[in-house]
């Protein structure tokens, strides 16, 4: 491979973790009360293909990575001081909902038209990257109709590593049941990817970074189209928090070992 | 038609203020760099260091590898490059007061130690990118950027050692005992100095590779003081001493440390020339700290405002779990859903601290701007004064005052004159007038942060502390309020303490260019109270026009023994109207924000969602400070105008404005009922009421009294303002739990 990959990363925002969500009924269906008024983060999921997709580039000459979102835009901004400040991309945002209760073939409709609208994108060398699903949903299946309307064959999900072979082929390893993964090999672009969490940890926060990816991303922001979702073929007869109690705790700092030990302890209990 | 009236429910405030709020308010909305810097900061604030913290790195005085880690934290991302521009490592170009004061925000949101470790290295590189010769600043510029990607170096740190041993340096900056003298001089060549300092409580010094140490003069071939930059491979001794056991700010470092060094003099900041074989430095000690502290003064004053927001949270979770969990307080009760918020006192007493940290953070941001913008004016009017041939400081001077005096007839000119006036234009395109306006009102804002940010915030953060009971003053607290409030008490003393700013006040507040912008905010503020009156403006204006016939009426008047009250020594009158301007100063800065979130918001569509409860809170934080701060003034300023009269007594002087019974019985004749006003009368057999002495007078204080009975109606509905915020704070929604360890 001596061009490089252009690498599609999609992903948008959902409400910080740490907030209350609470679902409330809206004239035009379920939404999460305050939700534009909280703070919010690039999707986890999304973000680990990001990183993913910054790393990979990093290791191929030529290569590119663009994330697309679609979102309210002056959200979409606000998470942008963050994460334009942690690897380089060209942001393709979308104005528009990235609400949970958006029904998900909408979104990839627009996903897709947006990603074949990249002008200079190289289908040849095109990877598709995303989460596995969302923070905010979880439904799983955004990707894949992305992938389908892209008519992009080969599509992983639960994506754990991607490593690039000498023949320019990959080897992915998706995840399966009881903490194992499935090895398969592809032989190359175009191909999709949803991620799960990959190997990589948060990149570190780089100004650097940040004040080159701002020259393209804030007039990008500037430029993006409004474009409002069609509800789709989805509606709701309600919507109610998870039953359980929500036990939160913010634990930055103890070891894994210990997380898991807690946790063990918690479920036994 | 008869009609029932139904009335509105003001909207209430729906979630605590987003970024995106913050930053229409404190006007960095359209500065993405200062938005990164904000995020990169805040992730070290709530990441590194909360984890030390909370880990008990603050439970020790060393300087130890856990605390020297932030120290590479701050490198990484990108906190240590902002005192730097892009052409030395940096990434904002630009004036960085803003940059600064938002950086020591998020640190001291969670840590004001961290935000203190970080700030030094800024002070210590201050005296150099104030003064220093372009070669000192690209060396040590250079040297204290951190190393770019690919480059294998440590950034070098420094400190700032200003403070000497008992009984040299304190807030006497004057009694300097540091030393230098001239260790040798070869014909034509550069002099070496020989230097003897000491320092206490300096900051950084556990591991500073630099110091800029203020000496002065030991030797007759070298003129008065001057500031020099020591580096820890000079010959001689580099002693660290031993750490200074702190009860505060932790995670810093700070010592008292011992130099004796041969430096070249190259190393004086600034440069020096050669007269007659005598080296004079181009600055003393005093100008350059004066340049230094009147911009690093405001972000200590930020920080104390951070900590006053950051209490927030933390107290509305305590006081509504409070009683989660107990068999009566089952889910739906008033004490399960609402726990200590069912009580007033409670709400209300946070109302107070919500209103303290809105006021100090406007007043600190806006300071920080008004730095922003003098910066490059004053590097144009030195250029045009340059270039009109003014070098001597006496000519300087002149020419500063000629434009002060244009200048004060520029802010002078009624509001009402169209934009395109010529007298108009002409000032406000000369760029002398525009830095001697800004100049003065730098002069005020920069002391007043330091001063009221601090002092006040302090007691406020008490306030906090107590808001959560017992849990307050332990370390298991979140947030960590018992230490901010404890912190809270250096923030008021290092870098001048309160004493400093005030007696600096009572100098810069008496310009009369800062009068004549002083009494065009007096309009400012009764137009705002016309729009809107329930930002208590109106309150503020009348407090404002108090404080002003107050100092005028000071400066003019003398005490019942015939001395003169307003002048340096009276510190009794001068630092109280110090502390008075210091109230509406932020008051009126808390104002002016709210109103930037209610103009600007709708345009910002992650605003514009619940502004108008946002806005409605904003404005009644607002009524609330400015009542308190009226209250504060006229407190003083009654104080002030009266205390200085003798109390009239029961002797002979005091009688002769007494009636006499006989006297009183006598004009009942011609006056009926005379007698039931309450006049001071003294009885036929020589007794008196009992009491302190006839009741005073107030000759000439007749319009202080109006003003005063003005203010008392003008709090009409403060209250009402404060039982609606009260109301809001019972139900707005927060996070699940806090965004850093406690
Ligand atoms: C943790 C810490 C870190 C510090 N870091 C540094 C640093 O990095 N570099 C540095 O140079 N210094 C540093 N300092 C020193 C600090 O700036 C001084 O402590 C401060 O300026 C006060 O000096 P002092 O302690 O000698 O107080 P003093 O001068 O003894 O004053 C004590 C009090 O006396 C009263 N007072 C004194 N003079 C007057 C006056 N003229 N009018 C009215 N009242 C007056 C005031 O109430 C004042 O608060 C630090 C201090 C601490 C505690």
């Amino acid at each position: 491979m001596t061009d490089g990959y252009h690498i599609v990363v999609c992903g948008s925002v959902v409400p910080d973790p740490l907030q209350t969500l609470e679902p409330i009924e809206t004239p035009t269906g379920p939404a999460l009360k305050n939700e534009m008024m909280l703070p919010a983060v690039l999707d986890p999921w999304a973000a680990h293909a990001l990183y993913e997709a910054a790393n990979l580039a990093s290791k191929v000459t030529g290569s590119k990575v663009w994330l697309v979102s679609v979102g309210p835009k002056a959200k979409l901004q606000q998470v942008m001081m963050t994460i334009a400040q942690r690897v380089s991309f060209e942001l393709v945002p979308v104005d528009s909902s990235a609400s949970g209760f958006a029904d998900a073939h909408s979104t990839a409709a627009l996903l897709a038209e947006t990603i074949q609208s990249i002008a200079g994108l190289d289908r040849s060398r095109l990877l598709v990257f995303g989460g596995w699903e969302s923070a905010s949903r979880g439904a799983g299946a955004t990707m894949q109709l992305v992938g389908e309307r892209l008519e992009i064959l080969d599509q992983f999900q639960g994506v754990d590593q991607l490593s690039v072979q000498a023949d320019g082929s990959f080897e992915v390893l998706e995840r399966i049941e009881a903490g194992r993964h499935q090895v398969s090999v592809c032989q190359g672009p175009p191909a999709l990817f949803g991620w799960a969490t990959g190997n990589l940890p948060e990149p570190r926060n780089n100004p650097q970074v940040g004040m080159a990816n701002m020259r393209t991303v804030m007039p990008a922001l500037q430029r993006a189209k409004s474009e409002p979702l069609p509800a789709g073929g989805l509606h709701f007869l309600s919507a109610t928090p998870p039953k359980q109690q929500r036990q939160t705790r913010v634990v930055k700092d103890l070891s894994p070992e210990q997380i898991a030990q807690e946790i063990a302890e918690w479920i036994g209990k | 038609m008869a009609s029932t009236a139904t009335p509105i429910k003001p909207e209430l405030l729906r979630t605590l203020p987003s970024d995106a709020a913050r930053q229409i308010q404190w006007r960095f909305a359209d500065r993405y760099d200062l938005q990164m810097l904000v995020q990169s900061a805040r992730s070290v604030a709530r990441g590194p260091v909360a984890r030390l913290v909370a880990n008990g790195g603050r439970n020790s005085h060393e300087w130890t590898p856990a605390k020297a880690e932030l120290l590479k934290a701050f490198d990484e991302s990108g906190i240590t490059a902002v005192f730097m521009d892009p052409e030395q490592g940096g990434f904002i170009a630009g004036p960085k007061n803003l940059a600064l004061a938002l950086v020591a925000f998020e640190l001291a949101w969670v840590d004001g130690g961290a935000a203190t470790a970080s700030l030094a290295g800024c002070l210590a590189l201050a005296p150099i990118h104030e003064r220093g010769t372009p070669e000192q600043h690209t060396k040590y510029m250079g040297l204290a950027a951190p190393p770019q990607a690919g480059e294998d170096r440590k950034p070098w740190r420094g400190s700032f050692c200003l403070t000497e041993p008992i009984p040299y340096v304190g807030v006497d900056t004057g009694m300097l005992n540091g030393k230098i003298r001239i260790a040798e001089w070869k014909e034509g060549e550069e002099p070496t100095l020989q230097v003897e300092k000491r320092g206490r409580f300096i900051t950084n010094i556990g591991f500073a590779n630099f110091v800029t140490a203020a000496v002065d003069s030991g030797d007759e071939r070298i003129k008065g003081s001057c500031m020099v930059i020591l580096e820890e491979g000079d010959p001689g001794t580099f002693d660290r001493g031993t750490p200074t056991r702190k009860l505060v700010h932790q995670l810093s470092s700070t010592g008292d440390p011992i130099f004796s060094l041969c430096i070249p003099a190259s190393r004086i900041v600034g440069g020096y020339d050669v007269k007659d074989g005598v080296i004079l430095p181009r600055y003393n000690h005093s100008e350059v700290i004066e340049a230094v502290f009147r911009r690093t003064r405001v972000t200590v004053g930020v920080m104390t405002a951070a900590k006053l927001l950051s209490a927030v949270e933390p107290v509305i979770r305590y006081q509504r779990g409070r009683f989660r969990g107990a068999e009566t307080a089952t889910p739906g009760s008033v004490r399960y859903e609402l726990g200590l918020q069912a009580r007033e006192d409670a709400l209300h007493r946070l109302v107070d601290v919500w209103a303290t940290g809105e006021a100090g953070a406007a007043l600190g941001f806006a300071a920080a701007r008004a730095f922003d913008e003098l910066d490059p004016l004053e590097r144009e009017a030195d250029k045009l004064l340059a270039a009109q041939g003014v070098t001597s400081a006496r000519a300087r001077a002149k020419l500063q005052r000629e434009a002060s005096e244009r200048a004060a007839d520029l802010v002078r000119l009624p509001a009402g004159l169209p934009a395109n006036d010529a007298k108009r234009a002409q000032l406000e395109s000369d760029p002398l007038l525009r830095f001697v306006l800004l100049d003065s009102l730098a002069d005020v804002l920069c002391p007043a942060t330091k001063l009221w940010n601090t002092g006040w915030g302090a007691q406020m953060m008490r306030e906090a502390v107590s808001l959560m009971g017992g849990y307050g003053i332990t370390e298991d607290c979140p947030g960590f309020l018992g230490n901010k409030w404890m912190d809270a008490q250096l923030e008021a003393t290092y870098e001048g303490p309160e004493a400093v700013q005030r007696r600096q006040l009572s100098i810069t507040m008496t310009n009369p260019l800062f009068r004549a912008q002083f009494q065009a905010w007096i309009r400012e503020m009764r137009g705002i109270a016309s729009e809107r009156p329930g930002t208590g403006a109106c309150a503020l204006a009348t407090a404002m026009g108090m404080w002003l016939w107050t100092l005028e009426r000071l400066q003019h008047s003398t005490d019942a023994d015939g001395g003169r009250l307003y002048q340096s020594a009276r510190q009794g009158v001068t630092f109280p109207l110090a502390d008075a301007l210091c109230w509406l100063l932020a008051a009126r800065c808390q104002i002016l924000d709210a109103i930037e979130l209610e103009q600007r918001g709708p345009s910002d569509p992650a605003v514009a969602e619940g502004l108008a409860g946002l806005a409605n809170f904003m404005t009644d934080l607002c009524h609330v400070q400015s009542a308190r701060a009226s209250g504060e003034v006229a407190r003083i300023c009654a104080e002030l105008v009266f205390g200085y009269n003798r109390h009239p007594a029961w002797d002979e002087a005091g009688y002769r404005g007494c009636y006499q019974q006989d006297e009183l019985d006598s004009l009942e004749g011609i006056i009926p009922g005379i007698g039931s006003y309450g006049l001071d009368v003294i009885g036929n057999d020589g007794s008196h009421p009992k009491k302190a002495g006839p009741c005073a007078k107030c000759h000439g204080a007749e319009q202080f009294l109006s003003l005063q009975t003005k203010l008392s109606t003008c709090l009409t509905g403060c209250r009402l303002s404060k039982d609606r915020a009260a109301e809001a704070i019972s139900k707005l929604m927060i996070p699940e739990a806090l965004d850093y360890p406690a």
